[in-house]
């Protein structure tokens, strides 16, 4: 196995201003030193809940928001040193896809249009050629070379999001950075989606890092899962240890919060009470302790030390 | 016809709601029976268009006028058909006897007035309280709702809480009247899963402490399975199987209900393999004699395309029902009734 991307010690600090007139200044710390390894072909997860930073993440290791200190390593070079055309070559290798396909085409372009902008931008197809390409871009994703001259407002949400997959395939990417491609789906039009992906994963070798606030659509989608909670990775691992048997007290809580559809395990409330702070003003120490039933007075005082528990996890809590 | 043990407080009867289309109507549910008790859970899971909000807002009767109307059924609230009572009876019920909550509280909350300012004022409404009764009665009700600090925070502006708050706000508004039924649509979909949890937790105690009855509206099967005491679950409009909740996901029995279960992708069980239902909901325009799933159907024969089937009882059972002529054989006397 090789690593197709590496991230290390990635942080993005945001300024913000507040108060009144905007008179107070304070960072935001939206990721705040994370680490992890996508190996080639693998689908990696990012989980977490609102405002913990992993939309940020995600669209930092394109540089879409550039980071402010670290290293994302594609294929053993570190991207932070691009210039801006190397970063539009990059672009080719790394898509992104989005929650909200809508949102990201063009309501006035036809399907067709959407699909050979990058195509004749990138030079990878001909005027000749370009009408072929995209019919086989369409039936890749499952939809009828009619829908070629329709415009996005025609289509259902599914439908949608199976074009914003084909225009993130039009360039045939190694890497794609899928930042919550189903959630706003109907499940049985998600599991459609995720079908997809996944034959697409295995017909052209794709890597996903694949972000999500669903712990059953990361359990089934990824390899690997890292989770984060206001900005840093809490814990990491295979997906199915980390589910089947979670270290940190957080991941632990996320785990019992899902909701199972079968009414003899009901979730829990466990001990977890309060809300989630603020990214802006996160708690002093390790960032879950106010929330945390097992917390001690270090959790108050310093952050957790990352802990390799064994080859494939880490946690990072003052228990391990 | 339901017939549960105690007397329901909600009865549902043959309702139908329509739209208009292009200068055509077209109904959105269609000939929906069921029945509330008291301290009990409905749950009515579907996904999009199936016509789950619509059925709260018809018992709400705040379908907009301009759209949309009931076209036929009863909906009887403690002997009181709702659907015949003139606008100013319906206005003391809502909020009174009956309440609902949605999923984006900052849409029903007013952003200019503080929070306990807002549950004071639907106190004075309806019970015709003072001032000073009527604020130390929004206090309890936030206190009940678990706002931390409630006192301090009574007068903060909806802005300054969290979704989770908001929604324990709207929740502590629509209970203040001490309602016998609650609708709550989708209140924990936009809601983090470890918010929701402590949200549907409440609910759950609120309920039983209250006695009430409540129809709680999600997509979420697993949301299902920890809130309900029975679920319907509806397609195109119609409920196709209704049980107790724990017979549902024993013995999911319409295809459509089994179809949902294996979409769905679990985070308390190995990877398996998903299977999605191919093709897509019908439009409410289109009109169809038959079962309106059976073109995505696996189990389809020429008979379901041709008649629509009764919703039938499931091996004898008295609470378990589907609508199915292949999984749920109807006896005569049910495809009559």
């Amino acid at each position: 196995m090789s690593a197709i991307l590496e991230v290390r010690n990635l942080s993005k600090r945001f300024e913000v201003r507040h108060g009144f007139m905007g008179t107070k200044r304070t960072t935001l710390r939206a990721v705040d030193d994370i680490s992890f390894t996508v190996e080639q072909g693998e689908s990696f997860g990012i989980v977490g809940e609102s405002g913990c930073g992993k939309s940020t993440a995600g669209r930092s290791l394109l540089r879409l928001v550039e980071p402010s200190a670290g290293e994302v390593r594609y294929r053993g070079e570190n991207i932070m040193s691009f210039d801006k055309g190397r970063m539009q070559a990059l672009r080719r290798q790394i898509q992104i896809i989005f929650q909200d396909p809508y949102a990201s085409l063009n309501p006035r372009m036809t399907i067709g249009a959407t699909l050979a902008e990058p195509m004749l931008l990138h030079g990878l197809a001909g005027r000749a050629e370009l009408r072929e390409k995209i019919e086989a871009a369409l039936d890749e994703v499952g939809l009828p070379p009619l829908a070629m001259q329709k415009f996005p407002h025609e289509f259902s949400g599914g439908q949608r999001q199976r074009i914003g997959i084909a225009r993130a395939l039009a360039l045939h990417p190694q890497l794609i950075v899928a930042d919550e491609p189903v959630s706003a789906l109907d499940v049985s039009i998600q599991a459609q989606v995720l079908l997809l992906m996944e034959k697409l994963q295995e017909r052209r070798g794709l890597s996903f890092v694949f972000i999500s606030h669903d712990l059953g659509v990361v359990r089934h989608f990824c390899d690997n899962v890292a989770v984060m909670y206001l900005g840093r990775i809490v814990e990491k691992g295979p997906v199915d240890s980390v589910f089947e048997a979670p270290l940190h007290p957080y991941t632990q809580a996320l785990r019992a919060a899902s909701p199972v559809p079968d009414p003899r395990k009901k979730i829990t409330v466990a001990k977890l009470e309060g809300d989630i702070a603020s990214p802006l003003s996160p708690p002093s120490g390790c960032h879950f302790h106010p929330r945390c039933p097992k917390a001690m007075p270090v959790c108050r005082e310093r952050y957790p030390e990352w802990r390799a528990v064994s080859m494939q996890r880490g946690v990072a809590c003052h228990l391990y | 016809m339901n017939s549960p043990s105690s007397d329901p407080i909600l009865r549902v009867e043959n309702l139908t709601t329509e739209f208009r289309i292009k200068g055509q109507w077209h109904p959105a549910i269609r000939s929906l029976s069921f029945t509330v008790g008291r301290n009990e859970t409905l749950a009515i899971v579907g996904e999009s268009g199936c016509g789950k909000s619509i059925t709260a807002l018809s018992i709400m009767r705040l379908i907009p006028p301009a759209q949309g109307r009931v076209a036929a059924g009863r909906v009887v609230l403690a002997d009181n058909d709702l659907l015949t009572l003139p606008e100013a009876r319906m206005e003391k019920i809502r909020g009174d006897r009956m309440a609902m909550i949605f999923q984006e509280p900052m849409t029903s909350l007013n952003p200019v007035m503080t929070i306990g300012g807002q549950i004071a004022e639907a106190v004075r409404y309806h019970k015709g309280l003072s001032k000073r009764d009527a604020r130390a009665r929004a206090l309890e009700l936030l206190e009940w709702v678990r706002i931390p600090a409630a006192a301090r925070r009574y007068d903060d502006y909806p802005h300054q809480f969290s979704g989770g708050m908001r929604q324990r706000v709207m929740i502590a508004m629509a209970l203040a009247c001490e309602p016998d039924l609650l609708l709550a649509d989708e209140p924990t979909t936009a809601l983090d899963v470890t918010i929701q949890v402590q949200i549907l937790a409440l609910l759950a105690e609120l309920k039983e402490r209250r006695s009430m009855g409540m129809i709680f509206i999600t997509h979420n099967l697993g949301v299902v399975a920890s809130i309900a005491d029975r679920v319907a679950v509806m397609y195109g409009g119609r409920i196709i199987e209704e049980a107790d909740v724990e017979s549902l996901f024993d013995r999911p029995t319409h295809p459509y209900t089994e179809a949902l279960l294996r979409s769905m992708p679990r985070v308390d069980q190995p990877r398996a393999e998903l299977v999605p239902i191919p093709g897509q909901v019908p439009p409410i325009t289109t009109e169809t004699p038959g079962c309106r799933y059976a073109d995505r159907c696996p189990l389809a024969q020429p008979r379901c395309r041709e008649a629509m089937p009764p919703l039938a009882s499931v091996d004898g059972s008295t609470t378990h029902r589907a609508r199915c002529w292949v999984r749920a054989e109807p006896t005569d006397e049910e495809v009559f009734a």
